[in-house]
């Protein structure tokens, strides 16, 4: 019996993505689609940031992951259009990342407040960060420098 | 080969040698927060160029794959626009470099978006995101360098005297150009140049600097006719593994 669509979406749940595992694939919002066509398995996947490398080691991961639950025949597909976009972040992944120590995107452009410490008074440190999608700020409070995952 | 092919040739190169230029950096920047900074900016590049390259390779229709266009052709084959091939320089040379590059692939990204062929205009919409980053980062430090010390300030105007003769070539259409115009896929080069130059005017006002009056442009990278001597030593790195064990596989 094929495992519904649902279930399929609850697996890829369980994939951290690679970079900041934290947050699942599902959370981070780059997973588009998926359906079956015939007795194959299709998923559609969006890359965040064009050069990211992190997106061959998802499309691993979700190959590992869905062969593990006795997919047999998969079949992964990129979509570029509409580009991905820090809104499709899901709520349960803001907080889970504001939890870990990286504060979650703002259309205002910045950080709402330190994630260590609350604190409002900040600054920004570069707009480039150790993954694509992070920018490097500090707390003027607690003098903790710390990562912000970018609005785009 | 289709006008598709050499539109998508031509931005997927600048993209390419320019974004190995920036790698150049990483590890060798002044401040850690400017390495990564310079590195993103590379990776982001590099993207890019996978999907430019990719698109070239998927029209040219002989099962060629984005690598092997980079990796398999020799200087003369090359269609980046002249100032991407320069070299690094000091910092603040590559950061103008970067500054008067981002500046036309903001304006040229924001055209393209209204592209008739669709696989190019989502290429556009996904590369501006990217590249609204990059232009906000090298405007910023071509302001604080520019606008610094004496020292760093001088250094500024010197790369601005340097890079300037190659801005010309960005907005100078040929053939290509023409046909890629009238098939809807890209704007008119030209037309791009009024919103440039009243982009890069404020920046330099605030950056104290001078911009040249000469409006002399080098010309050959984007036809091939004549690349500088620099872009066969570019190669001679990026393509190494490829030329020393052809056909090579991580």
């Amino acid at each position: 019996m094929k495992p519904s669509v649902a279930q399929v979406y609850a697996w890829l749940d369980d994939v951290p993505d690679p970079e900041i595992p934290v947050i699942s694939l599902t959370d981070l919002g780059i997973i588009r689609h998926v359906e079956w066509a015939g007795d194959t398995l299709e998923v559609t996947v969006t890359p965040t940031y064009s050069g990211c490398p992190a997106t061959s080691i998802i499309n691993l991961d979700i190959e590992t992951a869905l062969r593990g639950h006795g997919i047999e025949k998969l079949t992964l597909k990129r979509q570029l259009s509409p580009p991905w976009t820090t809104d499709w972040l899901t709520e349960t992944g803001r907080a889970k990342l504001e939890k870990y120590g990286i504060a979650p995107p703002r259309p205002a452009g910045g950080p709402a407040h330190c994630p260590r410490c609350q604190s409002t008074d900040l600054e920004r440190l570069s707009q480039f960060g150790s993954t694509p999608c992070k920018a490097q700020w500090r707390c003027k409070s607690c003098l903790e420098p710390f990562d912000y995952f970018k609005c785009i | 080969m289709s006008t598709l092919y050499d539109f998508a040739l031509r931005m997927g190169d600048n993209t390419l040698i320019l974004g190995h230029r920036v790698s150049e950096w990483c590890g060798h920047a002044p401040v850690l927060e400017e390495d990564i900074a310079l590195a993103n900016t590379a990776l982001d590049l590099i993207g890019q160029t996978q999907l430019w390259l990719g698109l070239a390779a998927e029209e040219e229709g002989t099962g060629k794959t984005a690598d092997d266009i980079a990796f398999l052709r020799d200087a003369w084959d090359f269609r980046n626009a002249l100032l991407c091939e320069l070299p690094n320089g000091d910092f603040g040379r590559t950061l103008m470099r970067q500054y008067l590059f981002d500046q036309w692939h903001l304006l040229m990204l924001q055209e393209l978006q209204k592209s008739s062929e669709k696989r190019v205009s989502d290429i556009a919409d996904k590369a501006i995101k990217e590249v609204s980053y990059h232009v906000e980062r090298s405007r910023d430090t071509v302001v604080g360098l520019g606008d610094g010390t004496a020292e760093s300030h001088k250094r500024m105007q010197d790369a601005l005297d340097y890079l300037y003769p190659y801005v010309g070539e960005l907005f100078t259409p040929d053939a290509v150009d023409d046909a890629a115009t009238k098939e809807g896929i890209a704007p008119d080069l030209a037309s791009l140049r009024e919103a440039y130059d009243a982009a890069v005017a404020a920046t330099m006002a605030e950056a104290t600097l001078a911009l040249p009056e000469s409006r002399f442009g080098h010309k050959g990278g984007r036809n091939g006719k004549m690349h500088t001597e620099h872009l066969g030593h570019i190669l001679t790195q990026m393509q190494w593994l490829q030329r020393a064990y052809p056909g090579a596989t991580w």
